[in-house]
C-alpha cells in the first residue's frame, strides 16, 4: 500500500468526520438560540471557538451575527473547516485513493459531495437549516455505512479508522475545553438554569443528550458530563472510546507489518491515561490543563503516524 | 441503421424490432438514468481552460452502434497489420533507419520531429515492443469501407468509456444482451495486465509488479487512470510516490520502498524524467530513463512512440505499412495533403472551404479548421496561419461519413461517428472486439472530440 494512499484515506475520513461534527455544533448552537430566552448572537462565539475558527471568522466578518456564523461554518469555502470545504477535501482525497475504496464507499462519498454542493451553493435560509443539517448527518452516515459494510478489514481499513478517531478525539476535547469552566464545581451552581443550558449544549454538540440520560439517570452534573465525554468507553464520541479504537487499529497495523513505530508507544500511553484515570483526579489537576495536554498529544500522535507510515516521504 | 430502402441493415435487425416495441417516454427516462449512473460513479473528464467546469460528463447515447462479425474481421486484420507496421517502424527509426536510407521518408521529418527522442536511439525495449496499447481511429464511409483517421500510439485514452458504456447498457437493457450475441469487451483490464506483465524486464523474478502512473486528480483523464488501476488490481502512482533507488524505480509504501517492474504511464514523454526531458516537470521521476535504458523497468508505451501520432508521419502510413509488411495496406488512409509541399499548399489554400486542416502535432480537436462549416473570417485567419508555417499543417477532404442513429427527444436522428478500437501488443496482437464510438452530437457536425461537445455510445461487435 502506498504511503500516499494511507495519507489519502486518513484525511478523507478526518474530513468526513469533521464535516459531521461541524454540523452537530451548528445544530447545538441553533437549539440553544431557540430555547433560551434572551439568547444573543454572542452565543455563536462558543460555537466558533469549538470549531476552532473563532479568529479566522473575525478576519472575514467585523461583527458576530448568527446568520454570518452559520454561513461561515456551513458553506464558506474560505473557511477550511466549513462543512463544504471538508466535503470537498474529503472527496478530493477519496478521488485520489479511489482504487483503495469499494465502489459503494466511493459512490456514497461522491453523491454526498454532489448533493451538498448543490444545497450549499446558495445562501441559506433559516427555515432550511434543520433539513440541511439532517442531510449532512445523513450523507456522512451513508459514507460510514457503505465503508463498514463493504471494505476489507486490512491496512486500508485501519488507516481510515485511525483518521476518524484522531479527528473525533480532537473535536470532543475542543468542545469540552471551550466550555470547561462551566463544568468546574467551584464555579457552577449545581442545578442552576444557566448551567443546564450550557451542559445540554455540550451534550448536544456530541449528540449525547439522550444517551447521557440513560447512563446517569437524567441528572445533569458537571463531573458526570466530563466523565461521560472523557472516560466513558461506552460513549462513542468519548476520548476513551476513540483511543480504544486507535490503539486496536494501530495494533493490527503493527501485527500485519511486523513492525512497531513510535506512534504505538504514544497511543498506548494516552490510552492508559484514559483507562486508569478518574474524573475527580482530572478535575483536581485541572480540567483545562488536562484537555490542553490531550489535544497536543493527539496532534503529536497524528504526526508520528504520518511519519512512521511514510505518508509524505 | 437503415439501408437506402429504409430497411434495417442486417446487424441492426434484432435491435430495430426491439426498438420499435419501446415506448418513447420510457427511453427518455433511460437516457436520464444513464446520466445519473455516470454522474454518481464519477465518470467525468476535465476540460482545460473552463473555470467552472472542472468536471464534466460525456453525453451518452443509448442506441448501440452495431457491427457485424464479418465486417469486424476485415477491420481487425487491417488494424493488426497497421499496428505491427508501427512497431517495426519505431524499431527501425531508432536503430538502422532503413526506411530513410531507402528514401521512402524524408530524414528531416523523423530527426527534426519534436516527438522523435534521440535518447531512444540504439535502445530496444523489453520484448521489442514499443506500442503496448494502441487506439486506431477509424471512420466508415460505407459497407466494408473503412479509413484510418489517425493512429494513437502514445497514450490512447477512452478505454474506460468503452467499458463503462457497456456496463451501463447491460444494467439498463439486460434483455438486449439475451436477444443479441454481443462479443465481450469486459476482459480488457485483465488482458491489459497480462500483456503488460508479459513484457516485464528479463531480469524480473517472480510475479512482475505493475503500476499505473497518473499526473494526478486534476488531469482530464484521471478517472480512467484510477479505473484501469482498480480493474487491473495494481497501484495507481504519481511521480511523487516514485524514486530511483539502487538502479530500480521504487514506490513509497507504508512499509518502505518497493520496486516496480512495469510502469503503464499516462504521463507524456516530456514530463517523464526531469533529468532527461523537461527539467520543470513535477510529474515525473528523476532518473527513470537511466533505469529504463539499463533494462530494469518496462515503460508502456515506450518513450518516443509519439512520433506515430504525428499527422505528417500519418500521411506516409501507406508507404510505412508496405515497407515493413511487404503488402499493401489493408486499411486506407484518408487522402492527405502535406502543406509542406508547395503544390499541395497551393491546392489547400485554393480549396480551403472543402477541407479539414489539422496541426501535425495537434490532438483533441484543437487547432483545426473544418472548412465546410467554418465562417469566412475563420477561414481567412486560418489561411494566414497556414501560409506562415505550412509544414505545421496537413489537410484532408471531408469524407462522406456514414451515420448512425442516436436517440433524441423526437426519436431517432442520424449523426456522424468515428470508432476507436483498442489494441494490445505483446508477443501477439489482441484487438478488443468493440471500442469507443464517438458521436458528433450537433447535427451535421464532423467533430467527435469530447472536448468539443462530442458524445459516446456502446459499440457492439456481434458474434457470427
Amino acid at each position: 500500500m502506498l504511503g500516499r494512499t494511507a495519507n489519502g484515506l486518513y484525511w478523507m475520513f478526518r474530513y468526513i468526520e469533521r464535516a459531521e461534527n461541524i454540523a452537530r455544533l451548528v445544530d447545538a448552537g441553533l437549539r440553544v438560540s431557540l430555547t433560551r430566552a434572551g439568547s444573543s448572537d454572542e452565543d455563536w462565539h462558543g460555537v466558533l471557538e469549538s470549531a476552532g475558527v473563532r479568529e479566522a471568522y473575525s478576519q472575514v466578518h467585523a461583527e458576530l451575527t448568527a446568520a454570518d456564523a452559520i454561513d461561515y461554518l456551513l458553506r464558506d469555502q474560505a473557511n477550511p473547516s466549513s462543512v463544504m470545504s471538508c466535503i470537498e477535501f474529503g472527496r478530493n482525497n477519496a478521488r485520489m485513493v479511489r482504487t483503495a475504496l469499494t465502489r459503494e464507499t466511493w459512490e456514497a462519498t461522491n453523491e454526498c459531495w454532489i448533493d451538498l454542493k448543490a444545497r450549499l451553493s446558495r445562501k441559506l435560509k433559516q427555515t432550511d437549516l434543520p433539513e440541511l443539517i439532517d442531510v449532512i448527518k445523513h450523507r456522512c452516515g451513508l459514507i460510514r455505512g457503505a465503508f463498514h459494510g463493504s471494505m476489507l478489514r486490512n491496512d486500508l481499513y485501519n488507516f481510515s479508522r485511525i483518521g476518524t478517531f484522531i479527528e473525533r478525539a480532537d473535536n470532543t476535547s475542543r468542545i469540552l475545553d471551550v466550555k470547561y469552566y462551566v463544568l468546574l464545581p467551584a464555579i457552577s451552581q449545581v442545578g442552576s438554569k444557566l448551567d443546564n443550558y450550557q451542559w445540554e449544549s455540550i451534550l448536544r454538540s456530541v449528540s449525547a443528550h439522550r444517551s447521557y440520560g440513560w447512563v446517569y439517570d437524567g441528572e445533569y452534573q458537571s463531573a458526570n458530563i466530563a466523565d461521560f465525554l472523557i472516560l466513558k468507553v461506552q460513549m462513542p464520541r468519548s476520548l476513551a472510546y476513540c483511543y480504544e479504537k486507535i490503539v486496536s487499529n494501530l495494533g493490527y497495523l503493527g501485527e500485519t507489518y511486523g513492525e512497531q513505530v513510535k506512534a504505538h508507544e504514544t497511543a498506548a500511553a494516552i490510552h492508559s491515561t484514559l483507562k486508569r484515570g478518574s474524573i475527580s483526579d482530572i478535575m483536581d489537576h485541572g480540567l483545562h490543563e488536562f484537555l490542553e495536554d490531550f489535544v497536543s498529544r493527539n496532534n503529536q500522535l497524528s504526526a508520528e503516524i504520518t511519519e512512521g507510515y511514510r505518508f509524505y516521504q | 441503421m437503415l439501408t437506402a430502402e429504409n430497411l434495417p441493415r442486417p446487424p441492426y435487425k434484432t435491435y430495430h424490432e426491439w426498438y420499435a416495441s419501446q415506448d418513447a417516454a420510457h427511453l427518455i427516462r433511460k437516457t436520464q438514468d444513464a446520466e445519473n449512473i455516470f454522474r454518481k460513479t464519477g465518470i467525468t473528464f476535465a476540460v482545460y481552460g473552463h473555470a467552472d467546469s472542472s468536471e464534466k460528463l460525456i453525453p451518452f447515447d443509448i442506441i448501440p452502434r452495431i457491427i457485424s462479425a464479418r465486417e469486424w474481421r476485415k477491420l481487425a486484420q487491417g488494424i493488426e497489420q497497421r499496428v505491427l507496421a508501427l512497431n517495426a517502424f519505431l524499431d527501425d527509426i531508432y536503430h538502422k533507419q532503413e526506411i530513410i536510407k531507402a528514401g521512402r521518408i524524408p530524414r528531416a521529418l523523423i530527426e527534426r520531429n519534436v516527438t522523435f527522442l534521440p535518447e531512444m536511439i540504439g535502445f530496444k525495449p523489453p520484448g521489442g515492443v514499443y506500442t503496448h496499447i494502441v487506439g486506431t481511429d477509424i471512420v466508415r464511409t460505407g459497407e466494408d469501407q473503412f479509413y484510418v483517421l489517425e493512429d494513437n500510439a502514445r497514450t490512447p485514452s477512452g478505454v474506460s468509456y468503452m467499458l463503462e458504456n457497456r456496463e451501463t447498457m447491460m444494467q439498463m437493457f439486460p434483455e438486449l444482451f439475451t436477444m443479441n450475441k454481443v462479443q465481450r469487451v469486459e476482459d480488457y483490464p485483465r488482458l491489459l495486465r497480462q500483456s503488460l506483465a508479459s513484457l516485464a524486464p528479463p531480469g524480473c523474478k517472480g510475479r512482475p509488479r505493475v503500476a499505473v502512473l497518473t499526473p494526478g486528480i486534476f488531469n482530464s483523464a484521471y478517472y480512467e487512470h484510477s479505473f484501469l488501476a482498480d480493474q487491473m488490481g495494481v497501484e495507481l502512482v504519481e511521480g511523487g510516490d516514485l524514486r530511483v533507488i539502487d538502479g530500480r524505480v521504487k514506490m513509497r509504501t507504508t512499509r518502505g520502498y518497493e520496486a516496480i517492474d512495469v510502469l503503464y504511464r499516462r504521463v507524456d514523454d516530456d514530463y517523464l524524467d526531469p533529468m532527461t526531458f523537461r527539467a520543470d516537470s513535477a510529474l515525473g521521476i528523476p532518473g527513470i530513463m537511466d533505469v529504463y535504458r539499463a533494462g530494469n523497468i518496462t515503460i508502456a508505451n515506450a518513450p518516443g512512440t509519439g512520433i506515430c501520432d504525428d499527422k505528417a508521419i500519418y500521411s506516409y502510413m501507406p508507404e510505412i505499412v508496405e515497407f515493413y509488411t511487404g503488402r499493401k495496406a489493408l486499411l486506407e488512409n484518408v487522402p492527405t495533403w502535406r502543406c509542406s509541399e508547395p503544390d499541395s499548399l497551393r491546392y489547400v489554400l485554393e480549396h480551403i472551404e472543402e477541407l479539414v486542416i489539422k496541426e501535425v502535432h495537434g490532438s483533441g480537436g484543437y487547432g483545426m479548421l473544418v472548412g465546410p462549416t467554418a465562417s469566412k473570417k475563420e477561414r481567412i485567419e486560418f489561411a494566414e496561419k497556414l501560409a506562415a508555417k505550412p509544414a505545421n499543417y496537413i489537410a484532408q477532404p471531408t469524407l462522406a461519413l456514414s451515420t448512425v442513429p442516436i436517440f433524441v427527444n423526437k426519436g431517432i436522428a442520424p449523426r456522424h461517428v468515428d470508432l476507436r478500437p483498442y489494441v494490445l501488443v505483446s508477443d501477439k496482437v489482441k484487438i478488443i472486439p468493440g471500442g469507443l464510438t464517438r458521436v458528433a452530437l450537433k447535427q451535421g457536425s464532423l467533430v467527435v472530440n469530447s472536448s468539443q461537445g462530442g458524445g459516446t455510445k456502446d459499440t457492439w461487435v456481434l458474434e457470427d
